[in-house]
C-alpha cells in the first residue's frame, strides 16, 4: 500500500519514539537501578544512583563469602542464598519431571483413547484451574502438616511436600499437550499397533518422542512455574535452611535489618537466569495464549 | 536375562499386593491419628489405583489415573477441605484432633507422695541401665538394660536392690538432653511395687497419670478427683462448671464462624472495606493494564515505526522478571527513608511522600507496581489480536479522511475488545486474588484501628485470610477457611461470567 509520507506523519513518528523511548526507560528504570545499588558500597541510598564506587561486597554476601566491613568488621552472610537457590531448583527440577510425567500420560488418553467421562473431564480440568491455589491454602498447610505426623517425608519443611502440592496444577499442561498430539497423525502410531506394538508402546517409543518440542516447553514452564511460586512455599517451608528463593527473599527487606544493597545482589543472581529462560520459551506461552484468545 | 514366563505372570499381581498393603498401612496410620477425613480421602485413592491397574476395562484410565489424580487430590480435595475447615474451630487453641487431645491430657502426670530418687545412666554393653538413689536414705537401684528409641514409646522396667556400683560409663549430659523426650516416657516399678517416673534431667519421682479415662469418655482428674467431660460444641474438655482444661481439639461449630463473618462488627466492618478495596484494585489495574497494553500495541504495530521488535523486547521485560523479584525490588525502591523513588522525587520536586505509612499513597504504589507488572501481557495479547483485523478496514478509512485517532477509537478498540473480553475476565479474576503482590509489598499495612483481628487498609480477601490464618491473630484456620470458601464462591461467579462471555466472543465471529 502506497502512501505519501506527509510532514504530519513525520512528526507523528518522532513523537512515537519518545513517547516508546521515555516509557521503556521508565519501565526498566527499576530493573537498572538494580544492577547500579548491587554494586554500591553499603546497604543503604547513598545519594547517587550510578555509584561513585563500584564494590563487590553484596555478590560476596549473596554468594555465601564473608565480607569485611569498612571498619574492619568481618561479616559472615546469615542468609543462606545459595542453599534457597538449591532448594528452588531441586523443587523446580522435582515438580517440572512430575509435571511432564502426568501431562504426557493424561494428554495420550485425552488425544487418543475412548472412554466414558472424557468431555466432562477435559472441562473439569479447566474450571478446576479457575481456582487459585491461594484459596485453598489453608487446607494445604493443614493437610501437610497432618501427614507430616504420619510421614514426616511429606510433611512442613519437606521439599516433596511442595512437589505434591504443586503437581496437582498441570491443567493447562495436558490441554498443550493434547493439542500438541493431535497435530501428529494417528497412523504412525497405528501402524506401530499393527507391528505388534501395545498401546503403551506405541506411545512411548513412537508418539513421545515425535513430542520432544512441546515436553521441553511444559518443562520449562512447569520450572519456572515452580520457582516464581510464592504462597504454597511460605506455608510449607518454615526453617530458614529449608526455605525456596521465592519463600526466603523477603528476609532481605525487614524493617529492622534491611540490606538493599545484598538483596539486589541475591535479585540478580537468581531472577537473571529465569528471566533469560522465560523470553526463551514465552514465543510458546504467548502463542498459547492469544490462540486461545482467538479459538476461544 | 530373560525372565522365566511364571515369574512373570505372577510378579504384577504380587507388586499390587505388596503396594496394596502398603497403601493400607499408611492409610491406617494416618487413621490412627483421628485424620478421618485424609484417611478417607488416601482409602478411595488407593482403591481406585488397585482398581483401574488391575481391570482390563478401565484401560484409558490407567494413563490418567497420575494426572488426574494429583490434580482430585492436591487442587480439588484441598477446596472441598478448606470449606470442611471453615465450618470448625480449628485455630491455635483447638489445634488437635479430639483424640491427640485426649491422648495429650492421658500423658499429663503429676508429682505424687513418695521418695524421690537422683538418677544416673549408665552404659551396659550397648544398652543403658538406670541407678537410682533415694535421696533420704541413700538406698541405690539398679534397673534392667533397656535400649534407647524413638520419643512416644512406653516402657515399664524393674528395679532390683544395687549390689554394688555400675560399671558401664555414664552417658553424657549433653546426651542425656538430647534423649530426654525418649527417656521421660520410661515408667520404673520400685520393689516396694511404686511407680516413678523421669521428673528432671537426674530425678525419678513417683508421678501418676493425671486423668484417668471413664467409660462414658469423661475423664476423672486423680488428684482431686474431679470430672472433666468434652464439650464438643466448643471443642474442650471442660469441668462441671464450664472451666476449660487446654489443649483445645478441632470441634464441628456448625455456621458460627459465618455468622460471626456477617454479625460481627468489628469482624464485618474491616471485611466490607477490604471487599471493596478488592473490587477497586482488581478493576483499575485490569483498566490500566489494558488502557497501556492497548495503546502500545497499536503503535507497535504500526508499520511506519522503526526499531519496533527492540521495543517490544524491553517493554516485555516486566513479565520476565520473576514477580516475586520485581514485587520487592518494588518494596524497596519506594521505601519511605531509603528508597530511590523519594531520592528522585525529593531531588527533582522536594516532596518524600510516605508511600507505606499513608493508605492512599498505599493503594497508589500497589496499582503503580500492579499496572508495570501487567501492562506487557496485555500489550502482547492485543498485538496479536490487532494482527488478526482486516487491512482493508484501514485503507478505507484512510479514504475517508480519518485520522489514527480515528481508527483507534472507531476500528481497533471496538474490534479487539470483544475477543479480549474474557482475557479481561480472567485478568480480574487473577488480580482478585493476587496475594502474591499484596503480601511482599505491603503485606497490608498500613493497618485499620479498633479491629478485632489485625485488618490493613490495603489487604486483599486473600492476603486478609492469610494473615488471619498464618501471620499475627493465632491462626484462626477455621474463620479464614470460612472467609476462604465465600472467596471461593465470588470466583466461581467470575468464572461463570467468563465462561460466558467467552461463549459470545466464539459466537460473534461465526
Amino acid at each position: 500500500m502506497a502512501i505519501v509520507i506527509d510532514k504530519s506523519q513525520r512528526w507523528r513518528v518522532i513523537a512515537a519514539h519518545v513517547f516508546l523511548i521515555c516509557l521503556c526507560a521508565l519501565v526498566l528504570f527499576p530493573l537498572l537501578m538494580v544492577v547500579s545499588i548491587s554494586l554500591r558500597p553499603g546497604n543503604f541510598a547513598s545519594g547517587s544512583l550510578i555509584p561513585t564506587t563500584i564494590s563487590l561486597e553484596h555478590w560476596r554476601f549473596a554468594l555465601g563469602m564473608p565480607v569485611t566491613n569498612a571498619d574492619g568488621r568481618v561479616i559472615i552472610p546469615d542468609l543462606p542464598v545459595l542453599r534457597w537457590l538449591w532448594n528452588s531448583v531441586k523443587v523446580a527440577l522435582l515438580s517440572a519431571s512430575t509435571a511432564v510425567l502426568l501431562s504426557t500420560t493424561a494428554a495420550y488418553a485425552f488425544a487418543r483413547m475412548k472412554f466414558a467421562g472424557k468431555k466432562a473431564s477435559l472441562v473439569g480440568l479447566m474450571l478446576m484451574q479457575m481456582f487459585p491455589t491461594i484459596l485453598a491454602l489453608i487446607a494445604i498447610h493443614s493437610i501437610f502438616s497432618r501427614l507430616g505426623h504420619s510421614f514426616p517425608l511429606v510433611g512442613i519443611d519437606s521439599p516433596w511436600a511442595l512437589v505434591l502440592a504443586y503437581s496437582g496444577g498441570i491443567a493447562l499442561h495436558i490441554w498443550t499437550i493434547k493439542g500438541f498430539y493431535e497435530t501428529i497423525p494417528a497412523e504412525i502410531e497405528e501402524a506401530a499397533t499393527v507391528d505388534g506394538a501395545t498401546p503403551w508402546q506405541a506411545f512411548w517409543r513412537v508418539l513421545l518422542p515425535m513430542a520432544l518440542p512441546i515436553i521441553m516447553v511444559i518443562f520449562l514452564l512447569a520450572f519456572i512455574g515452580a520457582v516464581n511460586e510464592y504462597p504454597v512455599a511460605s506455608v510449607l517451608l518454615r526453617s530458614q535452611d529449608k526455605l525456596t528463593m521465592a519463600a526466603g527473599m523477603k528476609q532481605f527487606l525487614y524493617q529492622q535489618k534491611y540490606l538493599w544493597g545484598d538483596f539486589a545482589a541475591a535479585a540478580i543472581l537468581s531472577g537473571l537466569p529465569i528471566a533469560v529462560v522465560f523470553i526463551l520459551v514465552q514465543r510458546w506461552m504467548i502463542s498459547g495464549l492469544t490462540a486461545g484468545a482467538n479459538k476461544g | 536375562m530373560p525372565m522365566p514366563p511364571v515369574l512373570k505372570r505372577l510378579l504384577p499381581p504380587i507388586l499390587m499386593l505388596l503396594l496394596g498393603l502398603a497403601g493400607l498401612y499408611a492409610v491406617t496410620l494416618v487413621y490412627a491419628t483421628g485424620e478421618t477425613l485424609l484417611a478417607g480421602m488416601m482409602l478411595v485413592t488407593l482403591a481406585c489405583f488397585v482398581w483401574i491397574y488391575t481391570s482390563k476395562k478401565t484401560y484409558a484410565y490407567r494413563y490418567l489415573y497420575p494426572g488426574i489424580g494429583a490434580a482430585l487430590i492436591f487442587v480439588v480435595f484441598p477446596m472441598l477441605y478448606t470449606i470442611r475447615i471453615g465450618f470448625t474451630n480449628y485455630s491455635s487453641t483447638n489445634l488437635l484432633t479430639f483424640k491427640r487431645a485426649t491422648q495429650y491430657l492421658l500423658e499429663e502426670t503429676y508429682r505424687s507422695d513418695g521418695a524421690t530418687y537422683t538418677s544416673e545412666l549408665h552404659a551396659d554393653g550397648n544398652r543403658w541401665r538406670f541407678r537410682l538413689e533415694d535421696a533420704d536414705s541413700g538406698a541405690a537401684f539398679v534397673t534392667e538394660p533397656l535400649s534407647l528409641g524413638a520419643e512416644g514409646t512406653h516402657l515399664t522396667l524393674k528395679a532390683q536392690p544395687a549390689t554394688g556400683p555400675l560399671p558401664g560409663d555414664e552417658m553424657p549430659i549433653r546426651d542425656l538432653i538430647d534423649q530426654q523426650p525418649f527417656l521421660k516416657g520410661i515408667t520404673v516399678i520400685m520393689p516396694d511395687g511404686g511407680h516413678v517416673r523421669m521428673t528432671g534431667l537426674r530425678e525419678f519421682a513417683p508421678s501418676l497419670p493425671q486423668f484417668t479415662r471413664n467409660a462414658d469418655g469423661s475423664l476423672t482428674n486423680n488428684q482431686d478427683h474431679s470430672v472433666i467431660r468434652p464439650n464438643f460444641k466448643t471443642g474442650f474438655y471442660e469441668t462441671a462448671d464450664g472451666e476449660q482444661v487446654t489443649p483445645g481439639f478441632q470441634a464441628d461449630i456448625g455456621w458460627k464462624n459465618y455468622v460471626d463473618i456477617f454479625t460481627d462488627t468489628t469482624l464485618r466492618e474491616p471485611l466490607v472495606r477490604i471487599f471493596v478495596w478488592t473490587l477497586v484494585f482488581s478493576t483499575l489495574t485490569v483498566v490500566f493494564c489494558t488502557a497501556l497494553g492497548m495503546v502500545l500495541a497499536v503503535l507497535l504495530s504500526w508499520e511506519n515505526l522503526k526499531f519496533r521488535g527492540a521495543y517490544r523486547l524491553l517493554l516485555f521485560m516486566p513479565y520476565a522478571v520473576p514477580g516475586f523479584i520485581s514485587i520487592l525490588v518494588f518494596k524497596g525502591l519506594f521505601n519511605n527513608n531509603f528508597g530511590e523513588i523519594n531520592l528522585v522525587l525529593s531531588a527533582l520536586f522536594g516532596i518524600k511522600p510516605t508511600w507505606f505509612s499513608d493508605p492512599f499513597l498505599a493503594k497508589s504504589m500497589i496499582l503503580i507496581v500492579n499496572t508495570w507488572l501487567g501492562f506487557p501481557y496485555m500489550m502482547v495479547v492485543c498485538m496479536g489480536l490487532i494482527k488478526a483485523i482486516p487491512q482493508d478496514l484501514y485503507e478505507a478509512s484512510a479514504v475517508a479522511g480519518a485520522g489514527p485517532i480515528t481508527n483507534f477509537f472507531r476500528i481497533t478498540m471496538p474490534l479487539i475488545l470483544k475477543p479480549l473480553t474474557p482475557l479481561l475476565i480472567s485478568s480480574f479474576a487473577f488480580n482478585f486474588n493476587n496475594f502474591v503482590l499484596i503480601n511482599l509489598l505491603t503485606g497490608g499495612l498500613p493497618d485499620f484501628l479498633n479491629t478485632s483481628t489485625p485488618a490493613g487498609t490495603t489487604d486483599i480477601l486473600v492476603s486478609y485470610t492469610y494473615r488471619m490464618a498464618f501471620q499475627d491473630s493465632g491462626q484462626k484456620f477455621g474463620l479464614g477457611a470460612a472467609i476462604s470458601t465465600v472467596v471461593f464462591l465470588m470466583v466461581a461467579a467470575i468464572s461463570m461470567i467468563q465462561i460466558r462471555s467467552t461463549r459470545i466472543a466464539e459466537d460473534s465471529k461465526r
